[in-house]
């Protein structure tokens, strides 16, 4: 199989997850109640939310139609059929341009370039959404790394305690006195370049925070009186673990991982800047345009539109989180907006 | 507390090692210095010449046990000793890609770092407090529903973004401070640091507001408060001498915890404004693969950051009396 699809595979199985995990916790009746107040609160962002996941679920649905001569071909995902084939003109056009933005040459396709044009012709606007499923993939790709690392080890080290939780506090306190950004650059330049070594990088600085919390967390299940009960009445270690403690916390890492996502999709586009980056992503695209904006006359939509999706994807990430948190966490209920 | 202190300088060493540890199985485990050379060279360098860069730069020693040597250079003649020999005793070495002194490099990069996080920190703190005490105050009521969401907005903007818009709108058009450069001299670097620092205020006011107010309004549900409002004391003396006080140690434990970053200067700030500090030195390390300055970097920001800690759990229990030593 050739890489697009596993990046595909692999886009489509996060999907899968993320729907599987929500189907079979609506079967709760705690947190179909929690969804839906959620919903409620957040109407407009989590429709915008579903869309760019639509986006990206299209855009992971590809085909090579045939090879020419040499035997290459790119491979077109349905978000790419939603355009003509070859939708790509000379260089640089304008917004709904019909002529090109140097000089009056026609354009292949005049007044159809939504957002216009980059300098290599290709269109803004199939590439901001081609950006989603690069997005979706370092939220949850490192996400699916993260998470069950650091429920593992943080569980472990608070329900055993002793030498377990040695090991694992050591683990933690090492990794988060490194500042996170060196540390991010250190692991990505000496593990390679590459969309999944980004992800596994992001996923060895993002799992501290959750692992932290999860330890105290069940530090303090542990002793409650319920866990105490199973345990006289003979339920084993890993009974009581995942029956008792698991459940208990994954308020935590439903909070946790919206409020990680922003951080990831937002840290992915500092990356990008740095030369290693994910091809393709939304960071990319911004850093590609930013000489344009010292061209004369200025060259904006290819960076407006970049920049557009990232911040109404993490507003919309950061307002649902909040909801979340708001909802989730009885501490800060009354606080929130 | 002498021996809290020593037990917690002891955990401080420990995690020292741990990091050390860490960056040597990620550089000289995980990525081979092999690979360094081959960049360094190019692909097509002849065996001999890859050697001898390797030897240059001291990378041809076994990685874990010298069985050749004579006695105890079994354990001493190998890069994990020399790794963890060498860093202790800040001997960084020369880089990987152009043979510079790595020490020089940080020793001329924290002054330009220093001179553009230093102003900025100590202008945002006081913004973000006052702002985030006026918004607390006002909790429950359209001003704080505003701030808030002022916050999240500024949070989802990507500090890119936010440098390059601010380059293009203060630099470009209305022309008020020059757009990039550096000039250490004391009349100019005001004008070449005023745009930088702005957009820094800017970019992290969100996070800040929003941090500052939760920790306020934390503060002011507590009893203490209502008493003071008991006794008849007024709004803006509960807020600054009562609920401000109090706020005072999750303040300070942020502020010692920032020290070691203003020492570490910004990567994108000082690549976009060129400003030559140590962020910069990091950026061109990574464009170079120059894996040395890269290791010296991290270890030395790690070691800032575990000097930090410690100081903030020692303050802790100097400045917040309700913590007390077992």
């Amino acid at each position: 199989m050739e890489e697009y699809a596993w990046i595909n595979l692999l886009v489509v199985a996060l999907l899968a997850l993320g729907a599987w995990g929500v189907w079979s916790v609506r079967r709760n009746r705690f947190w179909r109640e929690r969804l839906a107040e959620v919903g409620q609160r957040r109407r407009v962002s989590s429709w915008v939310l579903a869309l760019f996941l639509a986006v990206a679920l299209a855009d992971s649905v590809s085909w090579i139609d045939q090879r020419d001569e040499v035997g290459l071909a790119e491979p077109r995902s349905l978000i790419d059929r939603v355009f003509p084939e070859d939708f790509r003109e000379r260089t640089y056009s304008g917004p709904l341009a019909a002529v090109e933005f140097y000089g009056d040459e026609p354009l292949r396709y005049p007044e159809r370039h939504l957002f216009g044009t980059d300098i290599l012709g290709r269109d803004v606007l199939l590439m901001t959404m081609k950006g989603t499923k690069v997005a979706l993939l370092i939220g949850g790709l490192t996400s699916a790394i993260a998470i069950p690392l650091a429920l593992l080890l943080g569980v472990s080290a608070g329900y055993f305690g002793r030498r377990v939780d040695d090991v694992v506090v050591f683990l933690i306190t090492t990794l988060a006195s490194m500042p996170s950004i060196l540390l991010l650059t250190a692991l990505i330049v000496a593990l390679g370049r590459g969309p999944v070594q980004v992800c596994i990088a992001l996923a060895i600085t993002g799992w501290v925070g959750l692992c932290r919390v999860v330890r105290g967390e069940t530090l303090k299940l542990r002793e409650l009186d319920y866990v105490r009960a199973a345990r006289a009445l003979g339920v084993s270690e890993f009974g009581i673990i995942l029956r008792h403690i698991v459940p208990n916390l994954l308020h935590l890492v439903v909070i946790t991982f919206v409020l990680m996502f922003s951080g990831l999709v937002l840290s992915e586009a500092i990356l990008s800047w740095l030369g290693i980056g994910i091809d393709g992503s939304w960071g990319q695209m911004i850093d590609q345009a930013r000489d344009e904006l010292s061209r004369d006359p200025v060259i904006w939509w290819n960076l407006g539109a970049a920049s557009l999706a990232l911040f109404v994807l993490v507003l919309c990430v950061n307002l649902v989180g909040d909801a979340i948190r708001d909802v989730l966490d009885p501490r800060t209920a009354r606080e929130g907006p | 507390m002498l021996a809290y202190i020593v037990r917690r300088l002891g955990q401080g060493v420990v995690t020292v090692l741990g990091v050390l540890l860490f960056l040597f199985l990620l550089f000289f485990q995980f990525a081979q210095p092999i690979d360094v050379a081959k960049r360094a060279l190019g692909d097509k360098a002849r065996t001999e010449v890859i050697e001898e860069w390797l030897s240059q730069h001291g990378y041809d020693k076994p990685k874990y046990w010298n069985g050749d040597a004579p006695g105890i250079a079994r354990a001493t003649d190998t890069m994990l000793y020399v790794h963890f020999a060498s860093m202790l005793s800040f001997d960084f070495g020369k880089s990987d890609a152009d043979d510079v002194p790595i020490i020089k490099r940080i020793r001329e990069g924290a002054g330009p770092s220093l001179s553009f996080t230093v102003p900025l920190f100590l202008l945002g703190l006081p913004i973000g407090i006052v702002l985030s005490l006026f918004v607390a105050y006002f909790r429950e009521t359209y001003i704080d529903r505003a701030g808030v969401v002022i916050a999240v907005f500024f949070m989802s903007i990507s500090t890119l973004v936010m440098i390059i818009g601010g380059q293009y709108v203060i630099g470009k058009l209305l022309r008020w401070f020059p757009i990039s450069g550096f000039d250490p001299s004391p009349d100019v670097i005001v004008r070449f640091l005023a745009l930088p620092i702005m957009i820094g205020l800017i970019s992290n006011l969100g996070s800040n507001l929003r941090f500052y107010r939760t920790v306020f309004i934390e503060e002011i549900h507590r009893d203490y408060v209502r008493t003071a409002r008991a006794k008849g004391a007024g709004d803006i003396r509960v807020m600054t001498r009562h609920v401000l006080r109090n706020a005072l140690i999750p303040i300070l434990t942020g502020v010692v915890l920032a020290i070691p970053f203003l020492f570490l200067g910004s990567l994108l700030f000082e690549s976009f404004f060129g400003i030559p500090g140590l962020g910069q030195v990091t950026v061109n390390a990574i464009n170079a693969n120059d894996f040395a300055t890269l290791r010296a970097m991290v270890y030395i920001g790690a070691l800032l950051l575990i000097f930090a800690q410690i100081l903030v759990d020692i303050s802790y229990t100097w400045a917040d009396p309700r913590v007390r030593l077992e």
